[in-house]
């Protein structure tokens, strides 16, 4: 039982933890913190659950990936671009819209009813000595590890991935070198929006169907680079992962006790506590201004 | 001169559409040579690099007047990726090393726009660099920051470098390693090099040129050999006057400030 809600949290937390590099990876190239976040989660849940209808399902998670890239490309270049040099209370309030428009358009869409999410693992579990592992899980846990690893190879290995860091390094520098910065703002959008897709079609065929108020998984994503830090990427890592596990074993054990609900709302409460021990997250190094 | 790589013709720079900082300055560099850009602190030299390489451009600042001619070409107010794309390479005062970035990452990003991925050229140059390539920028020497700052602006393949104050903040032991090895690149790799310096004494002897800047304007300039023999810049600039009190040196200074600024 434990261990079983051990390996359900990690899952999760691997899952929160790719869309929360997207988070980070924005915030730490331009300074920008995306509200918006868990609506491109949402987003590229529906662009899947959409094309699934008339295409294969891998093709639709290929297409729904290539497509939210493209979207989240866009967003930067005709939303955030003109706001660069804007003060960050207005480039939040933009997020924020942002995150408005994209609930609103997918409840005109597709309504508020909850949607089947067409499945990519076979249903079932893995059983291991007792313990129970639904291949959904297992699935979505090796995927979102694949996922961060090529994340983390294209930022270590690649040329645009180093360059990407040099521009959250310095700027100014990065651009003597012939790095443009414009380019990075757009790329790190696209990948942000990319790993927030892969994280939507995860966790849909996890839930099984989704409606508008996926986007509220943004929120856990808050909690996680919050108890990480910002602008960590290691952080989001380990914070994902924490606040994954704890939110199982909050459903498990104390759930019981407390009452329905208790599961979504016991990791807002740790990072609370861990907030209040370590005010930069476990692994935020600068100082941040709060908002 | 045939052989023009840069020309300033009295340029006019404005930061924030109010602040003059460059006062119509003219400078001609020639192809394969080194010049050097004297003069003391607020002068402009910064700003001179900056309107050269476009990193004046996200910090507000445009030249308003004049013209900057590279390669036969206008570049005044393009963006500087542009002009580094073109060879245009500026390593910038107090070398800005990618600190969160390993010494071979921060070569890495020299290599961006010109693929050119030979950091044992680099090597070659900076034995120690070799030693120190897993090592995070932040954590070298300032002489091998600066090192590392000149080695991943050779990656980006310059015609033109521009090093701005590359002598600040270190030992004149390194400052002579450093110097010597800017000379070599000139020599080596057919880099011509606008070079700013506080550091005139070392800055002439290897210049073939030098400019002297104050406030905003060129106030004297020559052949390096000449510069050095000159006794103003040997005064106020080499710090090589035998002239006793301090009090006199700056009536003096002052003096003949003005006579060049007339
Ligand atoms: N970004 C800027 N905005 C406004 N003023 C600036 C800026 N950069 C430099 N200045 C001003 O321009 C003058 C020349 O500066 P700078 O070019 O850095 O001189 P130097 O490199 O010779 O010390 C100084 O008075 C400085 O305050
Ligand atoms: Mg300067």
């Amino acid at each position: 039982m434990l261990l079983q809600s051990l390996i359900n949290g990690v899952t999760m937390g691997g899952i929160y933890a790719l869309i929360a590099l997207g988070f980070v990876l924005i915030y730490k190239a331009s300074k920008v913190l995306n509200f918006a976040q868990g609506e491109l989660v949402m987003v590229g849940g529906f662009i899947c659950l959409a094309l699934s209808e008339f295409l294969p399902l891998w093709a639709s998670i290929v297409l729904a990936v290539i497509l939210s890239a493209l979207l989240g490309f866009l967003i930067e270049k005709a939303v955030l671009k003109p706001l660069i040099g804007e003060p960050i209370l207005s480039v939040i309030m933009v997020t924020l819209g942002l995150a408005y428009m994209m609930r609103g358009l997918v409840l005109a869409i597709w309504g508020p009813d909850i949607r089947a999410f067409p499945q990519l693992f076979p249903p079932g579990a893995f059983n291991i000595y007792g313990i129970v592992i639904p291949y959904v899980y297992l699935g979505g846990l090796l995927l979102s590890i694949a996922a961060i690893a090529i994340f983390i190879l294209f930022f270590t290995r690649t040329t645009m991935g180093v360059a990407m860091r040099a521009v959250a390094d310095d700027q100014s520098a990065a651009m003597s070198l012939g790095v443009s910065v414009e380019k990075v703002f757009a790329i790190s959008w696209a990948i942000s929006a990319m790993v927030a897709a892969v994280g939507g079609i995860l966790v849909g065929n996890i839930y099984g169907g989704i409606n508008v108020n996926f986007a509220f998984i943004g929120l856990k994503v808050f909690a996680v680079v919050i108890l990480g830090g910002l602008d960590s990427i290691p952080g989001a890592i380990v914070g994902g992962i924490v606040i994954g596990v704890a939110e199982a074993l909050g459903g498990t054990y104390l759930e019981p006790y407390v009452g329905g609900g208790f599961k979504d709302v016991f990791p807002l409460l740790l990072m609370l506590v861990i907030m209040a021990i370590k005010p930069y997250g476990l692994f935020g190094t600068e100082r941040i201004e709060r908002v | 001169m045939a052989n023009k790589l840069l020309e300033l013709n009295n340029i006019e720079v404005i930061y924030n559409d109010f602040i003059l900082v460059l006062k119509g300055v003219s400078m001609e560099i020639e192809k394969g040579s080194i010049v050097t850009l004297l003069g003391p602190n607020g002068a402009g030299k910064t700003t001179t690099l900056k309107s050269i390489s476009g990193l004046i451009k996200p910090e507000r600042g445009e030249v308003t007047r004049g013209t900057i001619v590279y390669d036969g070409k206008r570049i005044e107010n393009r963006e500087p990726e542009e002009n580094a794309m073109e060879g245009i390479i500026q390593v910038m005062e107090g070398r800005r090393i990618f600190e969160e970035l390993t010494v071979e990452e921060n070569l890495k990003v020299g290599s961006y726009i010109s693929g050119n991925a030979d950091f044992d050229m680099v090597y070659n140059y900076f034995p120690n660099l070799k030693e120190r390539k897993n090592l995070r920028g932040g954590y070298l020497s300032g002489g091998e920051q600066q090192m590392l700052a000149i080695g991943r602006a050779l990656l980006a393949k310059p015609k033109l470098l521009l090093l701005d104050e590359p002598s600040l903040g270190l030992a004149p032991m390194v400052v002579k390693e450093i110097f010597n090895i800017i000379k070599r690149i000139n020599e080596q790799e057919n880099v011509t090099i606008l070079l700013v310096e506080q550091n005139a004494k070392l800055a002439l002897e290897i210049a073939d040129y030098g400019y002297i800047m104050e406030n905003g304007r060129i106030v004297m300039d020559g052949e390096a050999e000449k510069l050095r023999q000159n006794e103003d810049v040997r005064e106020f600039y080499m710090g090589m006057t035998e002239m006793g009190r301090k009090s006199y040196r700056e009536a003096k200074r002052y003096k003949r400030r003005k006579r060049w600024l007339t």
